[in-house]
């Protein structure tokens, strides 16, 4: 499913390339080492401007989810029903997307994903995700506890 | 008196509305002026008598657009709020600074929207109808090209997300979603000006189709048209005008998460977003805790946000929300916290949080059709999951 796509800014243009290169790339703080998503300036924690682009493991869990049954934009109607996913990321980070081949009746909170690179125009590669085998429970794993209460 | 607060220092004193419905054919800037000119009626006060106005920054009537149909009033002091329906009280708290501060005399707040489904009359962005169906095919320059590129295109399938995220960690169900629904749907049945006055049942809500998994048709909000306006003035030049007051006791704004930005929304706990904040400065500056309130106006664009907002806002300890809802905790007259007694935005319409507004002025006036009795504190919220505030009104 091909719909809008993103018009890459001075600010976000490292992760629209690396992404084109099959990369997931995510700013961290070069003073306190906290990974950051979406791009910005300065990290949210310390607000240092110093930063890095670091690669990801590409590897996070299913923190939250839907079943877009409709309505949708035209360009997606032929998709639904489909999933749409927020991913947190192994670095702390959380990540909107989608998981590939997976029946709606399967998605659920904790399910472990990894990024897959998807080409949609000469400029543009959106990172989407695909299952990877089950190691945690259903309900979560301790990272994401974390992160969400702690 | 402390000048520094807007505690007690401002009140409603004019509310009016348009007709509301699906398709009424009207552009927004001649329902918005219907509005306005009805809430001067009802105050009492000369168009030309308004000196202030305060509106969400995406209002389509401007301030150059009131000046043009309100024969040139001497506007002194004009503000906007960001982000649509979490500001549905910060409006309020605006309007009521700018009179705690003197700057202006009688504040004119207002929205007007023409967004039902089959009320867009062209292509413009100003033009009504669904916005986010105009979405189209071109370059994504804002935040949005973060989700939309993956499907995530409208309000309800952001928030669908955010409610199975209550549901993971909480257990929230089904059949407390539609405890929200049946309850606002039989205060709407009372309210001859409410769009979906049918009563619905729990087995109704559970039978009607799902639109994002968890939310099905009848948890959303409905896509009207219709335009709302209060004025509000100093509490002193209230008390000798033509309604009784409904004193703004307290409010509080916050920024925060937003909805549609997913990949924030969830950097900071609930208990630091917004809403949560609001809630302990207002109840703070109001001296009343949410024990005291006799009717509530929660933002209801869904129903699990409004458990969501009890938990917020302090009626219910985090994870009680659903709980508190059962039983019809949220119905008029019986329940702990009768809620909405409009029919709110599920059900009578969605006028971005004002029409919920003028519902509490209401039960401090003592006019609702479905009236709490002795009514004197009235608690209004605008959208929990944006940048966000809350008023509390006293009779």
């Amino acid at each position: 499913m091909t719909g809008p796509l993103p018009q890459p800014t001075r600010d976000d243009a490292e992760f629209w390339a690396a992404a084109r290169r099959g990369e997931l790339r995510f700013q961290r703080c070069a003073s306190c080492g906290r990974f950051r998503h979406y791009p910005r300036p300065t990290c949210p924690r310390c607000l240092s401007r110093e930063f890095t682009w670091e690669r990801s493991t590409g590897r996070g869990t299913v923190y939250t989810w839907t079943i877009v049954r409709g309505p949708t934009l035209p360009a997606f109607e032929t998709a639904l029903p489909y999933n749409v996913v927020d991913v947190l990321m192994d670095e702390g980070v959380h990540f909107v997307s989608q998981v590939l081949d997976c029946p709606p009746e399967e998605i659920h909170a904790g399910m472990p994903v990894e990024a897959v690179f998807v080409p949609a125009g000469d400029e543009i590669t959106l990172v989407k995700f695909r299952r990877r085998p089950e190691t945690m429970s259903r309900v979560g794993t301790e990272s994401e506890r974390v992160a969400f209460g702690g | 008196m402390n000048a520094t607060t807007i505690r007690d220092r401002a009140a409603i004193v004019g509310i009016g509305q348009t007709a509301f419905g699906k398709s009424l054919g009207r552009s927004e800037y001649d329902m918005a002026l219907e509005a306005i000119l009805a809430a001067c009626a009802d105050a009492g006060l000369a168009p030309r008598d308004i000196d202030g106005a305060v509106r969400y920054d995406m209002e389509t009537t401007d301030e150059e657009n009131l000046l043009a149909a309100l024969g040139n009033p001497e506007l002194g002091w004009f503000a906007s709020s960001a982000w649509g329906g979490g500001g549905a009280a910060s409006v309020l708290v605006l309007a009521a600074t700018a009179i705690a501060a003197g700057l202006a005399s009688a504040v004119l707040v207002y929205r007007s929207r023409a967004r039902g489904k089959q009320s867009a009359y062209g292509p413009g962005a100003h033009q009504g109808g669904r916005y986010w169906e105009r979405l189209g095919s071109a370059p994504l320059t804002g935040l949005n090209k973060w989700h939309v590129p993956h499907g995530l295109v409208a309000a309800f399938q952001e928030m669908a997300m955010i409610a199975m995220r209550h549901r993971t960690e909480y257990g929230t169900t089904h059949d407390q979603y539609g405890e929200v629904a049946v309850a606002f749907r039989g205060h709407a049945a009372r309210n001859p000006h409410a769009v979906m006055r049918a009563p619905i049942t729990i087995a109704e809500h559970h039978a009607s189709r799902m639109i994002s998994d968890p939310l099905r048709l009848l948890d959303c909000c409905l896509e009207t048209d219709g335009a709302v306006a209060l004025l509000v003035t100093s509490a002193e030049r209230a008390r000798d005008l033509r309604q009784p007051p409904a004193y703004i006791l307290a409010g509080a704004m916050a920024a925060g998460g937003h909805h549609i930005r997913l990949s924030s929304f969830y950097e900071r706990e609930r208990r630091h977003d917004g809403a949560p904040r609001a809630a302990r400065r207002l109840w703070g500056m109001a001296g009343v805790g949410p024990g005291d309130i006799d009717v509530a106006c929660f933002y209801d664009f869904f129903t699990p946000l409004v458990i969501m907002a009890l938990e917020d806002y302090g009626f219910a300890p985090p994870g009680e929300g659903g709980p508190f809802v059962e039983r019809g905790g949220l119905a008029w007259p019986d329940g702990r916290l009768p809620s909405n007694t409009n029919g709110g935005q599920l059900s009578e319409a969605f006028i971005h949080g004002f029409n919920n507004t003028v519902e509490a002025v209401r039960q401090i006036r003592g006019t609702s059709t479905a009236q709490v009795k002795d009514c004197e504190l009235a608690f209004v919220a605008g959208g929990n999951t944006d940048p966000t505030g809350a008023v509390i009104l006293r009779r």
